[in-house]
């Protein structure tokens, strides 16, 4: 163990959540409705996770940047996290597929279950018995994901080659048919075409393609629509979901938009600094945040229905150090409802039904009306914060 | 969509006024990339014109146009009784400092090698105003104002500073030479939520205080209507719809501006069904003839391919370039249209 002392409550934490995660992610709801599971163990959930911790080793000390996460994904099924940039959410995508580089630098921990068989100290010549056939990845930006000097057509083949013994001819044919499939108008032609001659909106179809040339069990988009418009953000999270369904596969949709997942993911991880500090079915999170993070989150969001020139409730100062993390809760210094107990101890990822949160004194409790209550009259929060009546007037 | 047309501009009480404005670029064999064709807005004193429509609809060429960091091929801007479009270099110099713009980016918009102090009070050093000690007490002052610690933040290199600190000092530096104008070009798409709306909050408290007017950039529809009081909609270099921020998002007249609201995700509501869009936005090397938006519009007809249309007024105060715009049956928009033609 190379933790450093001072995150030992964090893990004992971690693993208090294990148990929480495993069971809240797989409602037994789901199973009715969806197809027989396409191989695989019966019983056996297609992606465990438990406890992952992604640690790096900096000039300036260790900066452990995924902290604890656990969660079960079933076939067929979506699970969204969602934080702002440092909390994780786009190196816990990408050290869960053994993306982060292999060194001394890069410490991972955990258990990283893919239909059962352990993929954590996976080597890479395991691995490429994974990446593609069973786990692939969609990218943010598909000008830098794609070759731009290789025919798109040529980037399908030669994922399909890699791990599938067909004739050229045959891999061809089958990537024209997924460009098609992905809708892309005269699939054929595109094909010979360079990244550079398609729109952002093409690319990213191509990019698609690419994750899903060999019929991987599970895809993994880290913002994939973020560098695109609206118009076309719906068509390609559209386009994904359809895939999904058709071919069953789940799917990890990474976003800094509480927009996007909603309604387009079935299960919802909220990140902050490295932990999960919310967790639980999309819509009940969204609907009643229970971690104030997640509550505050949505509040700075502008809606189409508010009125113009509305203030917005902004989350005053910035995401914690990750070297220097504060000993308490790490949202404490930023939360309107920090009590003196939030700054000394680090708050357990609580389960409750089949969400679970990391908060002392959660959104829609009485302990969190009199924490609220208190520091409104003394003005401020444990921490120093200052509380006014016009924050307390937007959150009722 | 797209249509010419002046309809929607409000005569002599606008602060800005570009009338017919057309931004062309030289492309390859000849051809031009039509980037901005005849687009005429205007924006009045303590507004904010929200400017949205997806990337390539020439939105940030607007924009860069009405300051002149792109020379217009055409078209006039007229701004305090002058016309910019006309303005040699010198002229448009003294110009630039009553109209200031921040961009998207706001790390790259700062210099990283620079104190931000420095960089604060650049523009009162070119413009030789104050001596040096009132300048700094300016800078540290205007620090103060957008939440920056003049003591800290000042003495630290924009290299230093995160994406939303970076913004507010960017903020800062516009606000130094007293403009009237402020084009926020993206100003906080490249921020997070929590940040982004710490700075969309700084910019009002900022109008209010210096009596901006804010041209308002963006392709996020629920930023733009949070911030802009009038919204022109634009699409492949022409406007489609121009309304109050409430009137456009509510009713939308325009099939393009009714097709951009559906396809936003909304945090508080599930994904509503959108229809099918399949075609991509034309080339602006060969813009579609008629109407620019028939090629992807639902309701296009022959008509639309043969004759562009021209904004005009379908509700008070509510402006659309479409030939079969989304105007209910109800008596009160019968109403509004006979207004409208009266």
């Amino acid at each position: 163990m190379t933790r450093p002392d001072e995150e030992s409550p964090v893990s004992r934490n971690g693993k208090h959540g294990d148990d929480v995660l495993t069971a809240s992610t797989s409602a037994p709801s789901t199973d009715a409705d969806l197809p027989e599971s396409t191989g695989g163990q019966a019983g056996v959930p297609l992606l465990e996770v438990e406890d992952f911790v992604t640690e790096f080793e900096t000039p300036r000390g260790m900066v452990r940047a995924v902290d604890g996460v656990s969660f079960t994904l079933e076939r067929g099924r979506t699970v969204g996290i969602v934080g702002e940039s440092g909390s994780g959410k786009t190196v816990l995508s990408r050290s869960l597929m053994k993306l982060t580089p292999e060194s001394k630098k890069v410490n991972r921990q955990g258990v990283v279950r893919l239909d059962g068989e352990d993929i954590l100290d996976a080597s890479v010549r395991r691995m490429r018995g994974i990446w593609a056939t069973r786990m692939a990845m969609v990218f943010q930006d598909p000008m830098t994901t794609l070759h731009p000097l290789k025919k798109i057509g040529d980037q399908i083949v030669e994922s399909i080659r890699e791990h599938r013994k067909v004739s050229k001819a045959e891999a061809r044919e089958s990537a024209v048919a997924l460009l098609r499939s992905l809708r892309i108008p005269e699939a054929a032609t595109r094909a010979n075409q360079y990244p550079s001659q398609l729109s952002g909106g093409m690319r990213q179809r191509v990019a698609i393609a690419v994750a899903l040339a060999c019929d991987p069990e599970i895809v993994f988009a880290d913002e994939p629509t973020t560098a695109l418009d609206v118009t076309v953000q719906a068509q390609i999270l559209d386009l994904l979901a359809t895939m999904q369904a058709k071919r069953h596969m789940a799917m990890v949709l990474v976003s800094h938009d509480l927009g996007v997942v909603r309604g387009r993911t079935d299960d919802l991880i909220v990140m902050y600094a490295g932990q999960v500090v919310e967790q639980g079915p999309t819509a009940t999170v969204l609907d009643a945040p229970r971690m104030p993070y997640t509550e505050a989150l949505l509040e700075s969001t502008p809606r189409l229905d508010s009125p113009r020139h509305l203030r917005l409730p902004t989350i005053e100062g910035r995401p914690p150090n990750p070297l220097a993390f504060p000993p308490g809760c790490r949202f404490a210094p930023r939360c309107r409802y920090a009590q003196d107990r939030c700054l000394t101890e680090a708050p357990p990822l609580t389960r409750d039904g089949d969400r679970a949160y990391r908060c002392f004194y959660p959104v829609g409790s009485e302990e969190n009306a009199a924490a609220a209550k208190t520091n409104r009259s003394r003005g401020a929060t444990a921490a120093g914060l200052a509380v006014s009546d016009g924050v307390e007037a937007v959150s009722v | 969509m797209a249509g010419t047309g002046t309809a929607h501009l409000r005569g002599d009480k606008a602060l800005l006024r570009a009338e017919h404005l057309v931004v062309e670029f030289p492309a390859k064999g000849g051809k031009k990339v039509h980037a901005v064709s005849d687009v005429s807005l205007d924006v009045l004193p303590g507004e904010t014109l929200g400017l949205v429509g997806e990337s390539g609809c020439g939105k940030s060429t607007t924009g860069h146009a009405l300051v002149r960091l792109t020379k217009p091929t055409s078209g006039h801007i007229w701004f305090e009784g002058e016309d910019l479009a006309a303005q040699n270099a010198r002229t448009l110099r003294r110009t630039r400092a009553r109209l200031q713009m921040i961009f998207q980016d706001p790390i790259a918009s700062l210099n990283p090698f620079r104190k931000i102090i420095d960089i604060v009070i650049e523009p009162l050093r070119i413009w030789k105003i104050g001596d040096k000690a009132a300048r700094a007490r300016r800078g540290r002052e205007i620090l103060e104002t957008v939440g920056l610690d003049p003591e800290v933040a000042g003495q630290r290199r924009a290299s230093e500073l995160s994406g939303g600190q970076c913004q507010r000092v960017s903020i800062a530096r516009s606000v130094m030479l007293d403009p009237k104008l402020i084009i926020c070009d993206e100003p906080v798409s490249a921020l997070d939520v929590s940040v982004q709306a710490s700075i969309l909050n700084l910019l009002e408290d900022m109008k209010e205080q210096y009596g901006l007017s804010l041209i308002f950039i963006a392709h996020d529809l629920a930023v733009v209507k949070k911030v802009s009081d009038r919204v022109v909609v634009m699409y492949l270099g022409k406007i489609c719809e121009v309304g109050t921020s409430e009137g456009l998002y509510e009713e939308p007249l325009h099939p393009y501006t009714a097709n951009l609201l559906a396809a936003i995700p909304d945090a508080d509501a599930p994904v509503a069904a959108i229809s099918e869009q399949e075609a991509e936005l034309p080339s602006p090397l060969d813009p579609p003839s008629g109407c620019r938006f028939r090629t992807r519009c639902p309701r296009a007809e022959q008509r639309c391919a043969d004759e562009e249309p021209v904004i005009t007024e379908h509700r008070p105060g509510h402006f659309a370039a479409c030939h079969f715009p989304l105007v209910g049956n109800t008596a009160d928009d019968d109403r509004a249209m006979q207004a409208a033609e009266v």
